[in-house]
């Protein structure tokens, strides 16, 4: 059978379609995406970091005499009403941003992923129970279900991170099981049941590693609305409670002083948007890169 | 590449003029330099494998090249004054759909899910002019449904896409390309997609239009013996070049150039070498083409006459030494009814017969075929066969294990006697795996206790078996074309040494001559290894060529059964006989040219 | 098409009883007696029993349940703990401000994203087309009480266009509703502006690659014809999916933003519960937002079996 190996290295290259066409500037966008997106969430990383070790001010120190202040060579963002320097608490803001978007994306994830990889390669009535419940769940957006929970348990930043963590299972839940639902489809998996293979390690050997992307990309997205949720909590006052510095109360706080002192809203509001769009920047380049067919709007 | 088909375009008022066609993306050139001249009326086919440059060509023909595509050279209609490739859209606009139209693969994706077809005929019909108002187009579009000849028109036109079959489709998409009476219809394979006897009936529509219509035709397709029955002239694609032209006959009975004929070598699944097994790319050049003049064609026939009664001799004498061994498989009464349409607990549940009680067995060392279109009950019996799926009623024994009724547990010995190779050499291997942790994955069952390195010992004889390098276990699935994706699948079947191998439709996704060397291939393990073969395609000439017997299926129930020759040559029941009647043969489409 | 509508009935019946429960245990089973929640915490024990006699809540659970569900569904809500006063009134008063908000912004976001992403779809290869795709991405990222500040901070303290804050019903003066109405409007809408576009933008580049729109070129239209014949409606259910799910963001979004310009709406209502630590009234205004959005995730299901034959058919059979 000397042969065949010849004939099989002539068989030819793989089969490349006209199609290949409409990927390319695609592919250069999704990069340029991942660029923008990590720098600017490298960005609330390092200010978070920064705010460990050094500060100018005490964020949540009162400094009567230099209240309201505009951004000067003191107070690089100015001062509150408090005399408190705007530009330490954005960096400290910083914290509870990422601290609330981690453990959210982290209870979301753990629970929302394996459900619904077991829905997927279960079928059946676990298939349609579970999703049920995800959509029942999907009525409940994770800004209402911190709402809700801060009704009843109090506002603090542990039932902000565990209400909005829940309020975003269900999309987890969806995309694992869209994603396994299209693995269990495939002709290898196929192979692997006709060989016998236990259903634990069809999930890590087969279902996992190709629906890892889909998840990276759902834990990007999510960050984002998690960061937004907390900033929305926080503007009402049922977030994260004072002094702890937070971007959205400080904002909340800027009202008042609209008129006179813009600068006020306008430092944890560029905060805010730039930790959104990194971590939405970063979900987009993410997903071109792992699939290029993937532009979002399916379900 | 000149020859005499010149002077006779010349003679004849020429439709389409085409000089140095070029195509490219970016720095590539898809296709290069393509030049012919069609005459009114004539029809003309155009072959090549996939990427071979042919879809493309036809777009650029019709100015409609997808983005960051362009085309150079020249496309002349007559009497249309600009060159195609460089005229303004709104110019050719004018011609689309009017004097040149055309018919796509897949006319489930190419007709728009949302319009009732009826609508998507008038469509084309107003866009030129061509009626009053919106009534009469209505009135011209059922005509047209009528002349394609779908049954109840008036009806049909009211249908959505999505409820009518791929023939009724492609129908659709024929009156729709008709609708205007154009002077050249491009049809870009169009009869792929479409099952074997459908595919005859769509084809042989398309034949009789143009001839009716005096319509220049130019036909795109992989499939040698569509065109020995369609085209009067020939251009062989192979990578982005016209490599030979000439009328059909000659072509096909005296190709030059070395690519046409390793082409028609690897398609004729008649011919084969010394030792039983078709010829390829590479043992092409003894292969001996098709003859045209009726005497060396009827010697021709005759010796395949001559070989097929020795092979009815030798399975009947097979058959019967056959019939006193225990069956490897043995099928009874076999049901498979499966519950769809239930959106949720609350829906009423609508049921398919997928099989309708079928009954067979298969004896050690034979090679059965099963043969059958879509629908036909052919995957819901391989999968029951495999243990992935469970039958409604009756009973499943392969090698001894009953299927109906087990549990996962004790299905785990069946599936080490039986292994399956797929269709899809894109979808049947992990993307995300090595090929070595893809081929061993049937030895890490429970029960099997080999370590790392035993298991690395047998993949790589297994991936040297399949004719592929020993470093190819260190690479990803993506790295490797069609043809190579199969022989890993091959070869991750046969680690755990099964009896039984099921290969469903295993070449129809690959290129005409890549299909002759995994049919060898196949053919030399089933060989070396005495395996046991149930293939399952809807190619019959593929199954003529691989297997002993047959089993023809339609509906989910067995209408024939028997030695395959008996069946080929001598078909009893009525739906053999009209699938054994469409399949098409290069030899006999020659041959009927000449007649 | 009726079955399937009847199934999507059912649906959402079981889906508003399981939310129900779902808030009921949130709300009630867990945290403890609203009654001593509303009482406060240095309330005598003889005023914390009186009350629980008073509001029913020494009975057992599952008897509140039924009592708060079958008020519910017949539109009778309750008495406040805090306020002492019917709920009822007050949820259909309030509804119907956050209704109107919800409603403008989702029509003035569609008004914007159609076009917007059509021509961002269109134009994809082009500079224009990549400004309008980076213009959504960066609207995406202000959050709706965010731009309601900064529309504050513009358009009425600086330029006096627009009071800053407050309501007044259509009914009492269409000027007065429309100055008022125009800022919460925009805040809420310009973020929903900017995903629509996106996806109004991937469904249409989606369509152009479908082969019918080839078909349809093939035919003699030109690209633009056959995107509007052709596109835009294969395009439109996908976007109708989205829309449908960012309504139901919206309707959370309008609590926000009712609190930045002072509306009267359901979401202060809520908020001011919330403040109250009036549980009643906050399990059921949850209860009216979810279920809108339940309602509305049926009619959206409805709106497809009649742009979609595919569908209308599958269930048919």
């Amino acid at each position: 059978m000397s042969t065949t190996s010849q004939q099989a290295a002539t068989e030819g290259r793989p089969a490349t379609g006209g199609s290949t066409s409409t990927r390319r500037p695609r592919r250069r966008r999704g990069t340029l995406n991942l660029r923008i997106g990590a720098s600017l969430v490298a960005v609330v990383v390092l200010a978070a970091l920064l705010s460990y070790v050094w500060t100018p001010f005490d964020p949540t120190q009162a400094m009567p005499s230099d209240r309201l202040q505009a951004p000067n060579a003191t107070h690089w963002f100015g001062t509150d009403k408090y005399g408190r320097d705007t530009f330490s608490a954005v960096l400290q803001g910083a914290r509870i941003t990422l601290l609330v978007g981690v453990v959210a994306v982290g209870i979301a994830l753990l629970v929302g992923t394996p459900l619904g990889i077991w829905a997927g390669m279960r079928r059946g009535a676990a298939e349609e129970v579970t999703m049920r419940f995800a959509d029942i769940l999907l009525a409940f957006p994770a800004l209402l279900m911190a709402i809700m929970f801060a009704a009843s348990f109090g506002a603090s930043t542990v039932t902000a991170m565990v209400a909005i963590g829940l309020g975003s299972v269900p999309g987890f839940a969806r995309v694992a099981r869209s994603g396994t639902l299209q693995v269990m489809s495939t002709e290898y998996v196929q192979a692997a049941r006709a060989s016998s293979q236990p259903a634990l390690r069809m999930a890590r050997r087969h279902v996992l590693p190709n629906i890892a992307g889909m998840v990276v990309v759902q834990c990007s997205v999510t960050f984002a609305l998690a960061v937004l949720a907390e900033a929305a909590l926080s503007f009402l006052g049922l977030g994260t409670p004072p002094p702890t510095p937070s971007w959205g109360r400080m904002l909340q706080e800027s009202q008042q002083f609209l008129d006179s002192m813009p600068a006020l809203a306008i430092f944890p509001g560029v905060a805010i948007a730039v930790a959104v769009l990194g971590f939405n920047l970063l979900g987009d380049g993410l997903r071109d890169r792992f699939d290029p067919k993937m532009t979002g709007g399916k379900s | 590449m000149s020859s005499a088909h010149d002077d006779r375009a010349a003679a004849a008022p020429s439709l389409l003029s085409v000089r140095s066609l070029g195509v490219g993306l970016g720095e590539v050139e898809l296709v290069r330099g393509v030049s012919f001249e069609m005459a009114k009326g004539e029809r003309i086919g155009l072959i090549g494998e996939s990427g071979s440059g042919k879809s493309v060509t036809s777009l650029a023909l019709m100015g409609l090249l997808p983005d960051g595509l362009r085309a150079s050279g020249e496309v002349r209609l007559n009497g249309f004054g600009h060159n195609i490739v460089d005229a303004p859209d709104r110019a050719v606009r004018g011609l689309r759909g009017d004097r040149v139209s055309m018919v796509f693969q897949e006319p489930l994706t190419a007709l728009n899910p949302l319009m009732r077809v009826g609508a998507q005929v008038a469509e084309v019909i107003r866009i030129h002019g061509k009626a009053a108002g919106r009534a009469q187009a209505a009135q011209k579009a059922v005509q047209m449904l009528d002349a394609v000849k779908l049954p109840d028109p008036a009806e049909a036109a009211k249908a959505y896409p999505h409820q009518l079959s791929g023939g009724q489709r492609q129908r659709v998409m024929l009156a729709m390309a008709l609708a205007n009476n154009p002077e050249l219809l491009i049809c870009d394979e169009p009869t792929t997609a479409l099952d074997v006897t459908v595919q005859r009936q769509v084809l042989d529509l398309v034949g009789e239009s143009v001839k009716e219509r005096g319509t220049g035709l130019l036909f795109i397709t992989h499939d040698l013996a569509v065109v020995a029955n369609t085209c009067e002239r020939v251009m062989v694609m192979h990578q982005g070049l016209v490599v030979e032209s000439g009328t059909t006959e000659e072509v096909f009975t005296r190709p030059t150039h070395a690519y046409t004929r390793a082409l028609l070598a690897a398609s004729d699944l008649e011919a084969t070498d010394e030792n039983g097994r078709l010829f390829t790319v590479v043992s092409a050049r003894d292969y001996t083409p098709p003859a045209s003049d009726e005497e060396h064609a009827k010697a021709q026939m005759v010796r395949l006459a001559e070989r097929s009664a020795d092979r009815l001799a030798l399975e009947e004498t097979e058959s019967l030494a056959a019939a006193h061994e225990e069956q490897v498989i043995e099928v009874k009464e076999l049901r498979r009814t499966y519950t769809r349409g239930r959106t949720s607990l609350f829906s009423l549940p609508g049921t398919v017969d997928a099989l309708k009680g079928i009954s067979f067995s298969v004896a050690p060392g034979e090679r059965l075929g099963i043969v059958g279109e879509s629908g036909s009950g052919k995957t819901t019996l391989l999968r029951i066969l495999a243990g992935l799926d469970r039958p409604s009623s009756g009973s499943v024994t392969v090698a001894g294990n009953q299927v109906a009724g087990a549990r996962e547990s004790e299905l785990r010995e069946l599936r080490q006697q039986l292994q399956i190779v797929f269709q899809d050499p894109m979808g049947s291997l992990d993307p995300r795996m090595r090929v070595l942790d893809i081929i061993t994955e049937p030895l890490l069952v429970p029960g099997q206790a080999l370590n790392a390195a035993q298991r690395r010992g047998l993949a790589e004889k297994m991936v040297e078996a399949v004719g592929l390098p020993v470093s190819a276990l260190e690479r990803f699935p993506h790295q490797f074309s069609g043809g190579q994706r199969q022989r890993i699948s091959i070869a991750r079947a046969l680690i755990c040494r099964p009896q039984v191998l099921v290969a469903d439709e295993p070449v129809s996704a690959l290129d005409v001559s890549v299909r002759a060397q995994v049919l060898n291939l196949l053919a030399d393990l089933v060989d070396d290894y005495a395996l046991t073969l149930v293939f399952v395609s809807h190619d019959l000439a593929v199954v003529r060529h691989l297997c002993d017997r047959v089993i023809v299926m339609h509906a989910g129930s067995i209408v024939e059964e028997g030695p395959t020759e008996q069946i080929y040559t001598a078909p009893q029941h009525p739906y053999t006989q009209q699938l054994v009647a469409s399949s098409m043969n290069l030899r006999e489409e020659i041959l009927a040219r000449h007649a | 098409m009726l079955i399937r509508t009847f199934v999507n009935l059912a649906r959402f019946v079981v889906s508003f009883v399981v939310a129900s429960v779902l808030v009921f245990i949130v709300m009630r089973a867990v945290p403890g007696d609203p009654a001593q929640i509303a009482a406060g915490e240095n309330a005598t024990p003889e005023l914390v029993e009186q009350m629980r006699r008073e509001f029913g809540t020494d009975r057992p659970l599952i008897v509140q349940y039924w009592d708060w569900f079958s008020g519910l569904v017949t539109g009778n809500f309750g008495t406040s703990y805090v306020t002492r006063t019917e709920l009822t009134g007050q949820i259909v008063d309030r509804v119907q401000v956050s209704l109107i908000l919800v409603a403008l912004a989702i029509i003035v976001a569609l008004i914007v994203a159609i076009p917007a992403g059509t021509f961002a779809a269109v134009r994809h290869r082009d500079a224009s087309g990549a400004v309008v795709s980076a213009l959504s991405q960066l609207g995406i990222a202000i959050p709706g009480f965010l731009l309601g500040v900064l529309l504050v901070a513009v358009f009425s303290l600086r330029l006096g266009w627009f009071p800053s804050n407050g309501w007044v019903p259509p009914a009492e003066g269409v000027g007065a509703f429309l100055s008022r109405v125009t800022l919460p409007v925009m805040a809420l809408a310009g973020v929903q502006a900017a995903i629509l576009t996106r996806y109004v933008r991937s469904a249409v580049l989606e369509v152009m690659g479908e082969d019918y729109l080839r078909t349809a070129r093939a035919k003699g239209l030109s690209p633009l014809q056959a995107l509007l014949k052709h596109g835009l409606r294969n395009a439109a259910i996908p976007v109708i999916t989205v829309t449908s799910v960012q309504l139901a963001a919206l309707i959370i979004g309008a609590v926000v933003i009712e609190r930045v310009f002072v509306i009267p709406g359901l979401g202060s209502f809520l908020l001011d519960s919330v403040g109250n630590r009036d549980m009643i009234a906050v399990q059921s205004v949850v209860m009216v937002l979810v279920g809108i959005t339940l309602l509305i995730n049926l009619l959206v299901d409805v709106l497809y079996t009649v742009l979609d034959p595919r569908i209308r058919q599958r269930t048919n059979a």
